[in-house]
């Protein structure tokens, strides 16, 4: 039986980035942040960008992304992932996910997903609160 | 449902049916003369070829899928004609693009992925014709995103022309599709 505290993990969790997801960022000025918040009504525009390898709920080329937020890299049973994600110690929250969509294959050199990343900081906000909004939505429950 | 008219205005639907063809034969065949027989992929060096056949695998494994994709569209007793001439010759494209893409992994030295027995489909949620053309448009969509993040990755640049001359063709079919369903078939300006 599952947990309160690992229900609250995987199912507050996301609930609680999708809401807040933002990143925060070096400003131009020493000593301050910029505050980057999602939207992820806008992420599920960008979201089509990786509908090729990837959907929500199945695995394909690329593994699924429900349940994606608070997951060990290379850990969806069954997935056939290159060795260099299984390696790489990743665990997907806000922060890794930035920098892996940033540039996946600087951040996981031999990564299988052979993808330039994006560039823009708003739009991976956007993409990162998509995702986590994705998982509490009926797509992603069992 | 509406379409290009291309030129001939007494038979548009067979004017299309004419250009796409001519044009995917165009691509295809640059893309096959930019790869098969070109030594210079044998001759890269083994981080950078090791790399590319990665990036090319992933492709592959897409292609692969995309090909089962429309074999479900084409059975599923949705598609009328000509639309399901459409899709039939859009799977056509993927079969070429994943040969071309198997033997060039092969040319890399790598191991070339297989279609998978099994591919999971919504297809719980394609009732209609419209419907199908959705999830291939987006499918198509996606393609054109997945190869325009990997053609700056490539080490040989002949292989990053071949993944743009594949691109141009996802966009087509993309853009095509998208007109089949009433919508702006170029909605933008830009591909991201």
């Amino acid at each position: 039986m599952m947990g309160w505290s690992v229900m609250r993990t995987q199912v507050l969790l996301p609930l609680v980035i999708a809401l807040t997801a933002t990143l925060f960022v070096a400003g131009s000025a020493a000593g301050t942040a910029t505050v980057i918040r999602g939207d992820a009504k806008a992420g599920e525009a960008i979201y089509s960008r990786c509908v090729a390898c990837h959907s929500l709920a199945q695995d394909r080329t690329g593994p699924r992304h429900c349940g994606v937020i608070g997951r060990r890299a290379g850990s969806v049973s069954g997935f056939g992932y290159s060795d260099a994600m299984k390696r790489s110690k990743l665990v997907w929250n806000v922060k890794t996910l930035d920098r892996f969509i940033q540039n996946p294959m600087r951040t996981v050199p031999g990564t299988a997903m052979g993808y330039a990343g994006i560039a823009d900081q708003q739009e991976r906000a956007d993409l990162i609160a998509y995702l986590a909004q994705a998982n509490s939505s009926a797509v992603c429950r069992p | 449902m509406s379409f290009l008219i291309l030129g001939n205005a007494s038979n548009p639907l067979a004017a299309r049916r004419a250009f796409l063809g001519k044009s995917g034969l165009v691509l295809s065949g640059t893309a096959v003369a930019l790869l098969a027989g070109n030594d210079a992929l044998a001759a890269q060096s083994g981080k950078s070829r090791e790399g590319d056949a990665r990036i090319l695998n992933a492709a592959l494994s897409a292609e692969l899928e995309a090909i089962a994709a429309y074999q479900v569209g084409a059975e599923s007793g949705l598609l009328q004609k000509p639309v399901l001439d459409l899709a039939v010759m859009f799977q056509g494209h993927h079969k070429e693009h994943a040969d071309l893409l198997a033997k060039t992994i092969a040319k890399l030295g790598g191991k070339a992925v297989s279609a998978k027995d099994k591919y999971v489909f919504p297809v719980e949620t394609l009732k209609t014709q419209a419907d199908v053309l959705r999830f291939a448009a987006g499918l198509e969509k996606g393609a054109v995103s997945a190869y325009l993040g990997a053609v700056p990755l490539f080490g040989n640049r002949d292989l990053a022309k071949a993944a743009a001359s594949i691109l141009g063709d996802e966009a087509m079919h993309w853009a095509i599709l998208r007109n089949a369903l009433g919508e702006s078939p170029v909605p933008s300006a830009f591909m991201s």
